[in-house]
């Protein structure tokens, strides 16, 4: 429940959105790790970076969702030193597409000069479309398909695209196949002007057609989490983050130059800690008016992109890349859209950890990720 | 620190109302009681509704306006309290529920699905007597306010919102760490608690008088007393243009909302007591709440639960019928194997079947996913190959004997061994259908009525094979699919068809004696019936009419020997077959006339071909009572006969199957109001002059003589 995004993981390698990820870290092949093979076809996560998470509209805005997955591309090579031309494969995830650039993967790999002969393909499953584009690399891999990939993310809420309404947009789509200038004068008089009314991108779900803040609100209802605890939380990850922050435990994070500026962009600018008194004043965003969650317990619209190198231990060691860890097991899981859309860890934990055939004592880190508190 | 005062009812009796009543009171003496919530102690239930025994049992419209007086004063002492009275609404709210909750200072309502909200009364033949007259137009645009209490028609939560009905929604948790309904109660609760202590504190301010423009400027406009008075207008001759002046209710309905806009609310109230002791008292009333009760007894499965509950459905034929009985299963969640010969039957179904759900989106009945959903247990099929998993197949295709004969061979190889064949006819006898059937124990008649989706009743046929378990199968599947179910035996016609066709006989007749198709519809609309009988005969079909006809009166010889068969036989080789064909008694041209249609005169033609002389029983009410005498008589011959299992079942079968008139609760409660011996006269008088199809039946007979009841108790 880190406030980092609304609707996305950008650096999702331990993330938990309705995935499940063990691993084990450090490499050191335990008795918690028995999923480990020794074998060298283990995967293993060389290492992974990410920009900084800045609020939409802010530094970033000028840009499109490419760059900043280029720039996350660059960073992780500039990380691990390794050629570009020993990666194989490269995945990203999405959530909002960038119409231009609906294989946003290959054409981030291309701006970071990447070779034209490395394919490269974009996943999208909600918050967790980062986590598939790893997953999906995992398989690839374990399939011996490809051996060294570059997963990642990115999204990018500073620019979403908004369509012209379907009416015009069929009317466009004909005047193409007009060949006189009399059967264009006859089309374009069934113009109306109601067909300019744009068709923003929509913040509800299709399925459910309500918004993901408004089924969390619920879902807090539902077990009684008070609007007391979700502020204590939201301070606590704020605290947190803002600790990690000034102590320089981000290491994940690469500095990146703002094209057109003469900036960096060199850490995440949404951390904020306020007080409690402050926190309450707020009226809640989405259940009005005795909801509970409001825009300081929830996180913010975020601008970012993420990118890891994996591969299997033995080319890690034939390259001699030192890896962070073993990805061992991973689960996915859904459930009911409109009453459970954001229980999907709650499912998937105990699930993996079966899997795993590890028990909850067992892990010393969790990381979950959630927008809201 | 707030505090507030929580209090729990769901039923409406005397009382329950004198208890709020007293508890009322001691609030209001209570210095520590800021504000009352007013919730229900159980979910999807905040009150149904007054007490329908108890209204019945009233002897007296006294006693009835008392009732509602009683009620208005402890209403009144809800609305005057200095207090904010909350009501918290999870479930239906309808008639005196709502009244509760119009007589509190601010609504809230739960968004489930379970929640209703309206003023059902007129359905009941009465009207709102709790204020619901008076508070309503208040509350909500006077069109708006009349709509909802001259149809009865409820609302759900978010609709009532938007109307000004309810003041907030909450939306409905879902599963947490409570059981759901009862973390929803909490969550409500929890609410309306927050609401009570914002209104009494007066950080939520409750001001009725702050509106949109658009809603005042009508406000204003329904305040001009012409305008008001051309509403008023509009509303009645709507009403008695669909009523024909046969339903009091609507009408003293109008009048009290009247009397409280024009005279006051001290007029208004009068008038809404007065209406409600006088509606209580009225036939029309015992008659409607009599078949409201047959049509709670008819949504129960008197069966029990079937061994095996049927999952799968398999529907033969894609047609009208055929399609319509795979919409109303969709939804209920069988998957439904759809057969037809070819891909175009298939589409044409498959169309009208997403037609169907896409207008309940549309209506916002339910979401698009749903519709998707629905649509997805859908399987198309052009031939058997699936039907190994099927529990239960209903056959829809065309009424033929021999066609239906070949269905039955060609499918059952195919089903596995503990699988259901239920056929779907109006009147072919279910054992000479089932003749050739491998499995007569797990053989049953399903008759439905088109078009499904719209048509409550379904008329199950056992045969003298039929298993009990089979039926109680087929009982759950009807109720299942939203059906009012009614049971009865093996015969000619069953029931429903059986009493129609009688009464068609007659209509023959009566055309042949010179009546013309269009008096014949104005006098059976006058009588009440929601169609004309000549309408009738064209929506049913010319064609099917002549068949059915033909196949009664050989079943039943000269009892149906009135009219005579081949006026309909000219009609439909004249390609008459009624509203399909274009041509029937009337012309169907596609242009939608207001008034009536114009008559077939060609149709004429051929009806005096076999022209009748008049023997003096044409009066208006004699033509309609001719009409009606052949139908009642028919219908209690069969409760004689055994084909009906109770005269409940009888009132049920000819209103919501055949549009008997429901305001006289169906042609055994119109036996008990007119009087068995009155009737016996008129059908005797009949009978001198036409014979056999007059005839009184026994039972009929008996009841004449001994004054006996159909229902004793009202």
């Amino acid at each position: 429940m880190v406030p980092v995004t609304r609707f996305l993981t950008h650096s999702g390698i331990w993330k938990l959105g309705g995935t499940a990820f063990t691993g084990a870290r450090g490499l050191q092949t335990s008795a918690v790790n028995r999923k480990v093979k020794g074998d060298g076809s283990d995967i293993v996560l060389i290492d992974g970076v990410r920009t900084p998470f800045l609020l939409a509209g802010t530094d970033y805005a000028s840009l499109m969702p490419h760059d900043l997955a280029r720039e996350a591309l660059l960073g992780l090579v500039a990380r691990t030193g390794i050629e570009k031309s020993i990666v194989d494969y490269i995945s990203f995830g999405t959530v909002i597409q960038e119409v231009k650039t609906s294989n946003i993967a290959r054409e981030a790999a291309l701006g970071a000069g990447f070779s034209d002969r490395t394919p490269a393909h974009t996943v999208t499953m909600a918050c967790i479309s980062s986590n598939q584009a790893i997953t999906t690399c995992m398989g690839y891999i374990r399939d011996g398909v490809y051996d060294v990939c570059v997963a990642g993310g990115v999204e990018f809420m500073s620019d979403v695209p908004i369509r012209l309404s379907r009416k015009l947009r069929a009317m466009l789509l004909k005047m193409n196949k007009m060949k006189t200038v009399q059967q264009k004068l006859s089309l374009l008089s069934t113009f109306r002007p109601g067909f300019l009314a744009p068709e923003l991108p929509a913040i509800s779900e299709f399925s459910s057609q309500e918004t993901m803040g408004h089924s969390a609100d619920r879902l807090a209802a539902a077990f009684e989490v008070s609007r007391q605890e979700q502020d204590e939380f939201a301070m606590r990850s704020h605290k947190a983050a803002d600790d990690a922050q000034s102590k320089g435990y981000l290491s994940d994070l690469v500095p990146v130059k703002i094209p057109g500026k003469d900036i960096y962009a060199t850490r995440d600018n949404g951390v904020r800690i306020s007080t409690k008194e402050q926190m309450a004043k707020l009226k809640p965003a989405f259940v009005k008016p005795f909801g509970t969650i409001t825009a300081a317990n929830a996180s913010f619209l975020t601008d970012g992109a993420s990118a890891c190198l994996i591969t299997s231990e033995k080319t890690a060691k034939k390259l001699g890349l030192k890896p962070k860890a073993y990805l061992t097991e991973f689960v996915y899981v859904s459930q009911d859209p409109v009453d459970q859309l954001l229980l999907g860890p709650a499912y998937a934990v105990p699930n993996v950890l079966k899997r795993a055939g590890l028990k909850f004592s067992d892990i010393d880190v969790w990381e979950i990720h959630e927008a809201f508190a | 620190h707030l505090q507030f005062e929580l209090l729990k009812v769901n039923t409406l009796n005397r009382e329950t109302m004198q208890e709020l009543s007293q508890r009322m009171q001691e609030l209001k003496n209570d210095d520590s009681v800021k504000s009352v919530v007013l919730m229900s102690g159980k979910p999807k239930c905040f009150i149904a509704g007054a007490d329908i025994k108890m209204l019945a049992q009233c002897k007296t419209a006294e006693e009835a306006a008392k009732i509602s007086s009683d009620g208005q004063v402890q209403l009144q002492q809800i609305e005057d309290s200095s207090k904010p009275v909350i009501a918290a609404i999870f479930g239906s709210c309808l008639g005196g529920g709502l009244e509760v909750a119009l007589a509190c200072k601010y609504r809230i309502g739960m968004k489930d699905p379970s929640t209703t909200i309206g003023l059902p009364e007129v359905m009941l033949g009465l009207l709102p007597g709790g204020g619901g007259t008076q508070r309503l137009p208040k509350l909500v645009p006077l069109p708006k306010a009349l709509d909802m209490v001259l149809t009865g028609r409820s609302l759900k939560a978010d609709q009532a919102k938007k109307l000004g009905v309810l003041d907030a929604v909450v939306d409905p948790l879902g599963p947490g760490l409570k059981p759901q309904e009862l973390r929803n109660m909490e969550y409500l609760e929890e609410v309306a608690v927050k609401t009570a202590a914002a209104i009494a504190n007066g950080s939520i301010k409750v001001d009725r008088t702050k509106k949109p423009l658009l809603a005042k400027a009508t406000d204003y406009i329904m305040n001009i007393g012409f305008v008001r008075d051309k509403i008023f207008e509009k509303a009645k001759g709507q009403v008695m243009k669909q009523t024909n002046g046969l339903y009091p209710a609507p009408l003293r309905i109008l009048e009290a909302v009247k009397t409280g806009l024009e005279k006051g609310s001290k007029a208004g109230y009068k008038a809404e007591c007065q209406g409600f002791g006088d509606l209580a008292a009225t036939n029309e009333a015992k008659g409607l709440m009599s078949l409201f009760h047959g049509q709670t007894e008819c949504k129960k499965n008197p069966y029990g639960e079937p061994k095996r509950p049927a999952k799968t459905l398999a529907v033969l034929g894609a047609g009208l019928m055929g399609a319509g009985i795979c919409q109303v299963s969709l939804n209920k969640g069988y998957t439904v194997l759809m057969k037809d010969v070819n891909y175009k039957g298939l589409a044409r179904g498959q169309s009208q079947i997403s037609k169907g759900f896409g207008a309940a989106v549309k209506r916002k009945r339910i979401s698009r996913m749903d519709k998707e959903r629905y649509e997805s247990n859908l399987i198309p099929s052009l031939d058997y190959s699936k039907f190994g998993g099927v529990d239960m197949v209903i056959e829809a295709v065309f009424e033929d004997l021999s066609l239906k004969h070949k269905v039955i061979k060609e499918v059952e190889p195919h089903l596995p061994e503990h699988a259901i064949f239920a056929t779907n006819t109006s009147a072919l006898p279910i054992a000479k259908v089932g003749a050739v059937t491998t499995r007569p124990d797990r053989f049953i008649g399903m008759h439905y009525f088109s078009p499904v989706d719209k048509m409550q009743l379904l008329e199950i046929i056992a045969t003298e094979k039929t298993s009990k378990d089979t039926i109680a199968s087929a009982v759950k599947v009807g109720l299942k699919q939203g059906k009012v179910v009614i049971v009865v035996g093996d015969g000619p016609g069953f029931y429903t068809t059986r009493i129609l066709g009688a009464t068609m006989t007659e209509v023959i007749r009566v055309f042949q004696e010179g009546e013309d198709p269009e008096k014949i519809d104005r006098l059976s609309k006058q009588f009440g019936w929601p169609v004309g009988a000549a309408t009738l005969a064209d929506e049913v079909g010319v064609d099917v009419a002549y068949h059915v006809g033909n196949d009664l009166s050989e079943a039943f010889g000269d009892r149906f020997a009135a009219g005579n068969v081949n006026v309909l036989k000219d009609m439909v080789d004249a390609g008459f077959l009624g509203r399909k064909s274009g041509k029937g008694c009337f012309i169907y041209d596609g242009k939608k006339t207001s008034g009536s249609r114009p008559m077939n005169n060609e149709a004429l033609e051929i009806i005096k071909r076999y022209r009748l002389e008049p023997k003096g029983m044409n009066s208006d009410s004699d033509l309609q009572l001719r009409l009606a005498g052949r139908f009642i008589n028919e219908a209690i011959m069969c409760l004689e006969e055994g084909i009906l299992r109770s005269p409940l079942e009888g009132d049920i079968g000819a209103v919501f199957g055949l549009g008997f008139p429901p305001f006289t609760g169906g042609p055994f409660h119109f036996v008990d109001s007119f009087g068995a011996e009155k009737l016996v006269n008129k059908m005797r008088e009949y009978e001198s002059v036409y014979g056999k199809p007059f005839t009184p039946c026994q039972m009929l007979l008996d009841h004449a003589k001994t004054g006996k009841k159909f229902f004793p108790d009202s």
